[in-house]
């Protein structure tokens, strides 16, 4: 079966920050935000929330990029892993990751990123927007196919001639 | 440790900086949020002190839920002895700030003293610092938070910020958080222009620790699920608050030209739906609310504002803002009787960039305006601004006056009213629509006694969110009213779902000013309990949501007790400065048109109404009653005693 991945749907975000916050208390028992795996990138000044997270790469930097071997590829769960009992906390990864999205505890003196709740991902659960959401990668296209076809059957309801650019 | 939680007390005349924890006796007594604050107040202000100088003090206070897992942790108290009022001066915005303090370290911030120069404190993972705000000063509410952000080289530090109109003492300036998250009716922002405080920056990455985390989680999944499954927050997370114009208005419960009418007519444009179509439309998507922290209802709409003669002539055109809340509806539209969107737009956007109170500056503007239709202000006292009803752009022209106080009429409605009052003179005071000096907001509760009694008995001045049984409108069934009110003490009193009696409302003032006090004690939102809705969590899922949380073991009516502790120390404040239960300036009594002028217009059951003055004193001294209090509104030895107050004006500052 194929896997699930997170799917952000930056317009409908509200910025709201749930997820960050079920994010650290889930794994950390503690609400900060510096600890959750989630973020939400904001532009306040024209309304603009964009959730970033880890994208679980299928040719992912941080694993490729790992002197030791302590990121693999968890299959079942449609993750890209670290194991702590190898990893060195050079934080390679961490440089490498396009997204920012692995994360270096100072404290703990640990990385860590996206581990998907191992297959209940609480960001996803308490997102009742839905911006952040948990499906089949190959679905999630479809969606967007469908909003595109809208337009157009509501351009043609109008009457409006729908121009195709270099035809 | 979840309680084990700090205090930090700045002076700016010595720059002195004490941190102190907060004790767990002091936490059982009040809480944290609004409850503690009132209580630091007392203890940091001098008595009678001149709100404008350094021997007042301004406290921003996170609730003990901020930041946590229930619902929305999102609310920031900020309290002081107000500057319009003479009495306690306190508002409660959403947003992000409260959380970042806590992340900080900090729980609570009293400010005392004077700052030489312009100042901003700066906190930050358990360390506060007072840093020059020169950069900062005559910066507008958003600029100024741009740019501490630039300052500091961090793009999360969130902000308490008093906007131009703070600087320049404007007596009900807001402190504003964030786009429009805005501390209203409580004067903060003036406070802080007369220290000379520009801001409160907050950055942290420290634990705030759950007591226990996948129980905390798991009830809030359930108690999200009880707030965003009620009716009105599903549609307060559509239309936002200004859903509630569209029965408020219709029915004839929104005071329109100052006070002369209660319905705005042919007001199709400022309607929420169509609100909502320029929203989405400016914004180009329809997914277009924002909300608090931690919030699934998101109450808040985004927009640009229009492209019209009036932007233009403000050159406003464009500009992003987002609201208008239910507030600005009645303060840009209602009250000054106009009827256009753009107006409303603009005036909610320039009250957001200068920092002031929505409704007090709108309710000015509106009163200014009858005293003009009457002939007591005339254009030589306007400067040549016709200040008639309807006048959009003079509205507008008005907010910016009384901002910037570059007119004498807008120097002298900066005042407030009373202040404004003996200025202008004649029969101004008569028309003057305010409790203990502040002005009411734009509904009109001459129908509706419960409202009405819970406005002359706000302990902020005339104010809806400190008491008001706004569910009292439902009709609910007595025997639901009955399961609602007799929890968690007992009440055998009679009740009644009819609005327009005076039986019972007494006791549902009562009631919700407890149920109020406790959710700002927890920081969480008055949406999210029994405010707008009867079937909203209460004191049962508070005791719950704090076990899991923090771990603080209170049964729902111990938490009514601190709720009723909090409200009798603002009373005992309001007492302090001069509060007496008949005084019409800073008394317990509604202005005096409330209880002479029937309602002109609205549906059958408001029009012609208005509220008998004796039945009103009655209702007011069974509330005094109720509370333990004495015939003139002081509360009695023996409730002080029970309450733990015995000391409160001997003991030094517990914290």
């Amino acid at each position: 079966m194929e896997a699930k991945a997170i799917v952000v749907n930056h317009e409908k975000c509200t910025g709201c920050r749930r997820c960050e916050l079920v994010c650290s208390v889930f794994h950390d028992g503690v609400s900060n935000p510096s600890k959750s795996r989630i973020k939400v990138e904001k532009w306040e000044w024209e309304g603009l929330y964009i959730p970033m997270t880890c994208r679980q790469c299928v040719d992912a930097p941080c694993l490729n990029v790992c002197p030791v071997k302590a990121i693999y590829r968890d299959e079942a769960e449609g993750r890209v892993h670290v194991d702590h009992d190898i990893c060195i906390g050079c934080r390679s990864c961490v440089a490498v990751c396009p997204f920012g999205a692995m994360n270096f505890n100072p404290a703990e003196k640990k990385v860590f990123k996206c581990d998907l709740c191992s297959g209940d991902p609480q960001c996803v659960r308490f997102c009742d927007m839905k911006a952040v959401d948990f499906v089949t990668p190959s679905r999630e296209s479809l969606g967007k196919k469908r909003d595109a076809a809208l337009k157009i059957s509501e351009a043609r309801k109008l009457g409006a001639t729908i121009q195709y650019e270099g035809l | 440790m979840s309680l084990d939680r700090k205090v930090a007390i700045v002076d700016l005349t010595t720059s002195k900086i004490d941190i102190k924890p907060i004790p767990l006796e002091v936490r059982k007594q009040f809480l944290g949020g609004r409850g503690l604050a009132a209580y630091l107040l007392y203890k940091h202000s001098k008595p009678g002190c001149d709100p404008l100088s350094p021997d007042n003090a301004v406290i921003f206070s996170a609730g003990i839920l901020g930041g946590m897992c229930a619902s929305a942790g999102a609310r920031t108290d900020v309290m002081t002895k107000n500057p319009l009022t003479g009495l306690l001066g306190s508002g409660n915005f959403g947003g992000f700030f409260a959380p970042e303090l806590r992340w900080a370290g900090f729980d609570h911030i009293v400010v005392k003293g004077k700052a030489a120069k312009p100042v901003y404190i700066f906190v930050h993972d358990g360390e506060v610092e007072i840093k020059d705000a020169k950069n900062l000063w005559g910066k507008s509410v958003t600029e100024a938070q741009w740019a501490v952000r630039e300052e500091l080289g961090d793009p999360d530090v969130k902000c308490a910020v008093c906007g131009p109109a703070g600087e320049n003492l404007v007596r009900y300036a807001n402190v504003m958080s964030g786009i429009k998250n805005a501390n209203g009716r409580g004067g903060g922002g003036c406070t802080m222009g007369s220290k000379n405080l520009k801001m409160v920056a907050a950055r942290g990455t420290m634990d705030i620790k759950i007591a226990h985390p996948m129980e905390a989680l798991e009830f809030d999944k359930r108690y999200i699920e009880q707030i965003t499954s009620a009716k009105v927050n599903q549609t307060m997370g559509t239309l936002g608050t200004p859903f509630i114009w569209g029965a408020t208005n219709s029915w004839g419960g929104v005071r329109t030209n100052n006070f002369q009418y209660n319905q705005l007519t042919y007001c199709d444009e400022i309607e929420p739906e169509n609100i909502d179509e320029w929203s989405k439309k400016s914004i180009g998507s329809e997914y277009n609310m924002t909300g608090c922290f931690g919030c699934q209802v998101h109450c808040r709409a985004k927009y640009k504002i229009p492209d019209t003669p009036l932007a233009r002539k403000w050159g406003v055109v464009g500009n992003y803002d987002e609201g208008p809340e239910y507030t600005s509806q009645g303060a840009f539209c209602g009250e000054p009787g106009c009827t256009h969107l753009d107006t409303l737009l603009i005036g909610n956007h320039l009250v957001d960039q200068y920092g002031v109170d929505n409704l007090e500056i709108g309710s000015t503007i509106s009163w200014a305006m009858e005293l003009y239709e009457k002939g007591i202000l005339t254009s030589k006292d306007t400067d040549g601004i016709d200040l008639r009803f309807g006048n959009d752009d003079a509205v507008i022209a008005m907010v910016h006056h009384i901002c910037k106080r570059d007119t004498k009429l807008g120097d002298i409605l900066a005042e407030g009213g009373i202040k404004a009052s003996e200025k202008i003179g004649k029969d101004s005071f008569k028309y003057l629509i305010h409790m203990k000096g502040m002005q009411n907001l734009h509904s009109d509760e001459r129908a509706t006694p419960a409202l009405a009694l819970n406005l002359a008995l706000a302990s902020r001045g005339s104010d809806h969110l400190r008491s008001r049984p706004a569910i009292d409108l439902y009709h609910l069934p007595v025997p639901v009213m009955k399961a609602i009110y007799s929890s968690p003490v007992p009440y055998d009193g009679p009740l009644s779902s009819d609005h327009t009696e005076y039986i019972g409302k007494p006791w549902q003032v009562v009631w919700h000013e407890n149920c109020y006090m406790a959710v700002d004690c927890l920081g969480t939102c008055k949406y999210h309990t029994t405010f707008l809705g009867a079937t909203l969590p209460n004191f049962e899922d508070w005791a719950k949501v704090l076990y899991y949380n923090v771990g603080l073991e209170l049964s729902p009516k111990d938490i009514w007790d601190i709720a009723e502790r909090g409200n009798m120390v603002e009373r005992l404040f309001n007492i302090r400065e001069g509060m007496k239960k008949d005084d019409p300036y800073k008394g317990e009594i509604l202005a005096e048109r409330y209880f002479t002028e029937p309602c002109k217009r609205g549906a059958p059951d408001v029009i012609g109404k208005f509220i008998d003055k004796n039945k009103f004193l009655e209702m007011r001294a069974l509330f005094y009653k109720y509370k333990g209090l004495d015939e003139n509104g002081v509360p009695t030895p023996e409730s002080v005693k029970k309450y733990g107050l015995e000391n409160l004006d001997k003991e030094p500052s517990r914290i």
